[in-house]
């Protein structure tokens, strides 16, 4: 690991002011990320700043009709949280399958999403539920949020500050997981939502998070797995690696997706 | 260079450390409390596992900079010296958890955090899942999973 200098502001405000004053300095949450990369020396911010002491920022409340999740929550807060629990529990339950129980206790959904890993689980659920991403500066759909591997709309001094997530009627995320690593090898999250169907899948696309359009479509005329039949995903723009051939995934996001709708509608 | 005050093992602790110092580093290195072991390096292992305010933490992916100002317990801080095993340690003991013992300081703070957090009637299945982030090359892991079970049960009585 390269040498930093560490900052541990109490505000949001503070935090923004330092990423705009320290040339390459990089925010740190759960840092179980940020901490592996650099210790790689994949990365050698000068600058350290540390969010995971802001008061409030790991809130969760219900705001309306939307749950909102501050930026610093952590995958343990997700899951075990009542109002999670209660609002939308696909949730969750996808953030109490994030990793092991202490990977849970330090990485949070802000962390998570400003990373976009192809394979992380959290970016499946922000892309089917249409939620929207709240920085310091400006609001962010998710589907302008995520903008391919391992990229983001967010700007060098940006920070997210929260996450709402819009109340779907159903929704599940089933998860097919690397058995070595623990991240998805294809994760698929489906939510019915008041106006729309989303599928949004994980883990397979050589791009990052995607919509499978043609699920979408099938389950908006009703949702039920049996609309499902014959329909499948093209291997065309999936990842091919060790772990699995695009055909493979392929394959799973159509057994996935099945299985998500039948978990949603038994729910 | 940072300085950082926390409580190790119920103890305050005062340190000037570079900001880049891993908490296992900080804990092996600074406090000679060898008894958290680093076997992988990269998050996967769980042979460095502490409590950080009390939950489980993976210490070779924390920087103890971060841990200013927080609690830390490690394996040492279970039982005091010559004082009897903490429930878990003994059960470890007892139904032959270990081999080489490597694996064991991680597990046995796993699985106290995980009867703190799941209670003390934990199956097999439960357990198993729970051991997701914790590796041992020797056992096989079945008389680690028998040793939760009982360390759970002995810690309800002990409580
Ligand atoms: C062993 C292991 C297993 C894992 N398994 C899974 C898994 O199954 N599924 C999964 O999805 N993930 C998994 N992860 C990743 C884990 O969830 C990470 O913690 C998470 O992806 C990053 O969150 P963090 O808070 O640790 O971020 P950090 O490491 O602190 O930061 C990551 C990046 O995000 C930036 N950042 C952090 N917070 C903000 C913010 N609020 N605003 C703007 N930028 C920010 C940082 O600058 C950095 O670039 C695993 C990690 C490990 C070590
Ligand atoms: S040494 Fe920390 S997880 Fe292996
Ligand atoms: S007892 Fe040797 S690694 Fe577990």
């Amino acid at each position: 690991m390269y040498e930093f200098k560490y900052h541990r502001p109490a505000t949001v405000r503070q935090a923004a002011n330092l990423l705009v004053k320290n040339e390459d300095a990089k925010v740190i949450a759960g840092g179980h990320t940020l901490v592996p990369v650099m210790k790689q020396r994949l990365a050698s911010p000068p600058h350290l700043i540390d969010l995971s002491h802001i008061e409030g920022l790991n809130a969760i409340e219900m705001k309306g009709r939307s749950l909102v999740i501050g930026a610093t929550a952590t995958h343990a807060d997700v899951a075990n949280s009542a109002t999670v629990r209660e609002a939308i529990p696909a949730l969750a339950e996808l953030a109490g399958g994030i990793g092991d129980p202490a990977v849970r206790h330090k990485g949070t959904i802000g962390g998570s999403l400003a990373n976009n890993d192809p394979t992380a689980d959290y970016p499946a659920a922000v892309l089917a539920l249409g939620a929207t991403i709240v920085t310091n500066k400006r609001r962010l759909k998710a589907e302008e949020f995520f903008q391919g591997l391992f990229s983001t709309a967010l700007e060098s001094d940006e920070i997210i500050t929260k996450v709402m997530f819009p109340l779907p009627k159903k929704a599940a995320y089933v998860k097919f997981r690397n058995q070595a690593s623990r991240y998805a090898l294809v994760g698929v999250f489906v939510a019915k939502r008041p106006s729309d169907v989303r599928v949004a899948v994980t883990g397979a696309g050589s791009e990052g998070v995607f919509r499978a359009t043609a699920f979408e479509e099938a389950l908006k005329k009703r949702f039920s797995h049996k609309v499902l039949d014959g329909i499948t995903a093209s291997p065309e723009g999936l990842n091919s690696d060790l772990h699995g051939s695009a055909e493979y995934r392929a394959h799973l996001i159509g057994v996935l997706t099945r299985r998500a709708v039948e978990a949603a509608t038994a729910k | 260079m940072a300085k950082i005050s926390l409580i190790v093992n119920g103890n305050a602790v005062n340190a000037n450390i570079d900001p880049r110092t891993l908490l296992v580093q900080f804990l092996r290195e600074n406090l000679r409390l060898t008894g958290t072991h680093v076997g992988c390096d990269t998050s996967q292992c769980g042979a460095c596992v502490v409590h950080l305010d009390g939950k489980a933490v993976k210490s070779c992916t924390t920087l103890a900079v971060m841990a200013d100002g927080h609690e830390v317990r490690t394996i040492e801080g279970l039982a005091a010296d010559g004082a009897p095993l903490h429930p878990m340690q003994e059960a470890f003991r007892e139904h032959h958890g270990l081999q080489c013992g490597f694996c064991t300081p991680g597990m046995i703070m796993t699985a106290v955090d995980l009867v703190n957090r799941k209670g003390h009637d934990l199956s097999d299945e439960v357990i198993r899942e729970e051991l997701e982030g914790n590796l041992c090359r020797c056992t096989g892991y079945q008389n680690i999973v028998t040793s939760i079970a009982a360390g759970a049960k002995a810690m309800a009585k002990s409580a």
